[in-house]
């Protein structure tokens, strides 16, 4: 059938099913939201206040959901405010699509109005990019765009469209769209059974589930090996949920703020399994002293990740599901007696540098985060914003399932938090959907509020607000001599009145007796919240490892005193 | 640091020498020379290459510009298994004096005059870096006016 750009995109996206996109309307996409408007009830268009919210929104749906997470742009100033979001989803793998319109192919390179070079600037922040300057390629690259995003490992990838192209009219015939195919061409025999044997030889061996385990869907298949094996294992922050963090051989998030047990185990263990993780900086700290007593063994579906951060011993580079389905049937069932004495010291740990803080007088985050976790048995969907509160919420809520965690731990993007909100709840009408913010991040993205409000998406936000721009006041504060340069923000903003303007709920916590009975009337409310938490700017997040050390080398709040 | 000589079979999309040349910016490889023209296959292009840095980096090199959807194949030419050739135009001062000499050079070095002008020469010279060097240090002399040369160009001996 004969059709314009627009409703080929909007067929491509129905190919894909592709219910819910997040965009912004603008000159160059009129046509587009033409479409739009006559796809109506067949995909769902959801207004955010900025293209920065709908870019976070489509991610924060794409980590949740599974599915490729699509979100759509003017030229000009509305590409542009979608780079923050693309390069948050191409730092932590996560499928998207971002679909940006231009100026008429005539008009490209004349610096027109509202024309950007977009696929010159997402280059270096994407997987892949496209213009598309003939109405006749449109069709096939917007499947190869989706293709790209799911394959292998996960990524954004931006299709920028010429208006012109938009309403151009060719040919359009629907196809079937295969289910992208794991890579399992380099999985190796002789490297599983290499790996078997190493297994079967360690007396202490320890697991690190990263984001690639939740990506590959292979929470069930990670958590298979751990039992199998009887190991400790640990997890990046990427990577949370992927095994439970309740689970009894869980020894808490590894690195920079990851706990005392975990950053011992992984500095003395003899046998290193990382799945899914690049062995980023905030894990290993100083790579040199990373693992050193152990073999490492590297299972990641991205080639380019062996051997780059951290050299490694056997490394299988293939779809992270696969790998393991196949580690784990050559696996028996055996805890040899060595090991015995492994565990042992792996409990000795725990109990003796729990995760824990000082409570005195005033309301503690780690407080609040554990009341919540244990009010919603650790099923909500947290999404967070960046800094301590995000580091509070990996470490204080029990993660029981994976895609549970959303957070942008690669690119650390403060106010990514509120949008993915939006995304997850969208996705995931069933469930709750909490995003801890500080306010900081908060104040820079709450806008977002207006369009939780619009859609009745009854999130929640928890606003741990300190006045200041902790972490890196924390930081200040430790390495800095307590030069506080500009972050004591001390902001006379009023939380709840502003949720209260955007036509939301709001809460406010006086003292450590609000917090039960607000979080559990928080929870009920059928209508978007914002929770205002005041806490003290002094609170800091420990355990932490100070910059260039070996991870064992920690910081605690006892040795800070 | 070591040199590589990579080949890069490409597809010619618009774009496609940024994303590379972007890739070598970015995570901080060294460049040392990049040529780049169509091949017998349409609608592909063939990259030589030649990289600086450490095995290390020549693998994480090739394994990044794996990850570029434009980038068909990349092969590393080694020296004993591969032919280098680079063509170099040299523009040289020359007179009466001097002409006969210059000449004898390139006659040595197989290369060709190209222009010949009352008070100059361009000279064409190939072969591999260290001769096409060799040549330019023997001009040198005569007074060299202008240089310009491909990079270095690489085709593998046996395969195919």
């Amino acid at each position: 059938m004969r059709l314009n750009g627009s409703q080929i995109l909007m067929e491509c996206l129905l190919e894909h099913n592709v219910d819910t996109v997040f965009g912004y309307p603008g000159g160059a996409v009129i046509n587009i939201y033409d479409a739009i408007y006559e796809y109506q009830d067949r995909i769902r268009h959801i207004l955010t206040s900025h293209e920065q919210g709908a870019s976070h929104a489509a991610d924060g749906y794409a980590r949740s959901t599974g599915k490729v997470g699509v979100c759509i742009a003017t030229s000009g100033p509305g590409a542009t405010n979608l780079v923050t979001g693309i390069a948050t989803a191409y730092m932590d793998s996560v499928p998207m699509v971002a679909i940006t319109g231009n100026v008429p192919v005539s008009l490209l390179g004349k610096d027109s109005f509202q024309e950007v070079d977009i696929t010159g600037i997402t280059m270096p922040i994407t997987k892949h990019n496209y213009i598309v300057k003939d109405v006749n390629d449109l069709a096939k690259t917007v499947r190869k765009a989706f293709h790209i995003a799911q394959d292998g490992r996960p990524g954004p990838v931006l299709i920028d469209i010429p208006k012109d192209v938009t309403v151009a009219l060719t040919e359009y015939s629907k196809e079937e769209i295969e289910p992208v195919s794991e890579h399992t061409d380099a999985i190796c025999e002789e490297t599983l059974d290499a790996v078997v044997e190493l297994i079967n030889q360690s007396k202490k061996p320890f697991i690190l589930t990263g984001g690639g385990v939740i990506r590959a869907n292979a929470a069930g298949e990670a958590l298979e090996l751990v039992e199998k094996m009887q190991s400790p294992v640990s997890s990046s922050l990427m990577g949370l949920g992927g095994v439970p963090t309740n689970h009894e051989l869980f020894t808490g998030m590894i690195g920079m703020h990851g706990s005392k047990t975990s950053n011992l185990a992984s500095s003395e263990c003899d046998l290193f399994i990382a799945i899914g993780s690049r062995f980023s900086d905030r894990i290993t700290s100083n790579t040199k002293l990373f693992a050193s007593e152990a073999n490492i063994v590297h299972i990641d579906v991205d080639p380019a990740e062996i051997n780059k951060n951290v050299r490694t011993f056997y490394h299988v580079a293939g779809d992270v599901k696969a790998s393991l389905k196949r580690l784990n049937e050559k696996l028996v069932d055996k805890v040899s007696v060595e090991r015995y004495e492994w565990k042992e010291q792996i409990i000795h740990w725990k109990q003796e540098y729990p995760l824990d803080f000082n409570q005195n007088g005033s309301i503690k985050p780690h407080y609040v985060i554990r009341k919540l976790s244990e009010l919603t048995s650790g099923k909500a969907i947290i999404t967070t914003e960046v800094g301590q509160s995000q580091m509070w919420s990996a470490q204080y809520y029990d993660y029981v399932l994976p895609r549970t965690f959303l957070s942008s731990g690669g690119l650390g993007t403060m106010g990514y938090g509120l949008g993915a909100s939006l995304g997850a709840k969208l996705g995931n009408p069933d469930k709750i959907v909490v995003n801890i913010a500080g306010d900081g991040s908060f104040c820079m993205n709450n806008n977002e509020l207006a369009t939780a409000v619009h859609y009745n998406l009854p999130i929640i936000v928890l606003v741990l607000d300190n006045q200041v721009l902790g972490m890196v006041r924390q930081w200040q504060d430790l390495f800095f001599d307590k030069r506080f340069s500009q972050t004591d923000r001390n902001r006379c903003t009023d939380f709840v009145k502003l949720a209260e303007a955007y036509g939301a709920k709001g809460y406010r916590m006086e003292k450590v007796a609000d917090v039960e009975p607000i979080l559990k009337e928080a929870l009920e409310q059928k209508v978007p919240v914002v929770i205002h938490c005041p806490i003290d700017p002094d609170d800091k997040v420990f355990p932490m490892v100070p910059p260039g050390a070996a991870i064992r080398d920690l910081i605690t709040e006892e040795s800070q005193g | 640091m070591d040199k590589y000589v990579l080949s890069l079979l490409v597809e010619d999309q618009p774009g496609v020498t940024s994303r590379i040349s972007g890739l070598f910016t970015r995570r901080g490889y060294n460049i040392e020379s990049f040529s780049s023209g169509s091949t017998e296959l349409p609608g592909m292009t063939r990259i030589t290459l030649v990289v600086k840095g450490d095995k290390e980096v020549l693998e994480q090199i090739q394994k990044q510009l794996n990850k570029l959807v434009d980038v068909v194949s990349i092969k590393e030419l080694k020296p004993e298994l591969s032919v280098y050739r680079e063509l170099a135009l040299i523009k040289v001062d020359t007179d009466e004096k001097t002409r006969a000499s210059i000449l004898e050079v390139v006659e040595i070095f197989r290369g060709k005059v190209i222009d010949v002008a009352t008070d100059c020469v361009i000279l064409e010279v190939t072969g591999d870096h260290n001769k096409i060097q060799a040549f330019i240090e023997l001009m040198e002399p005569y007074g060299i006016r202008e240089i310009v040369r491909t990079g270095l160009t690489a085709l593998g001996r046996r395969d195919r």
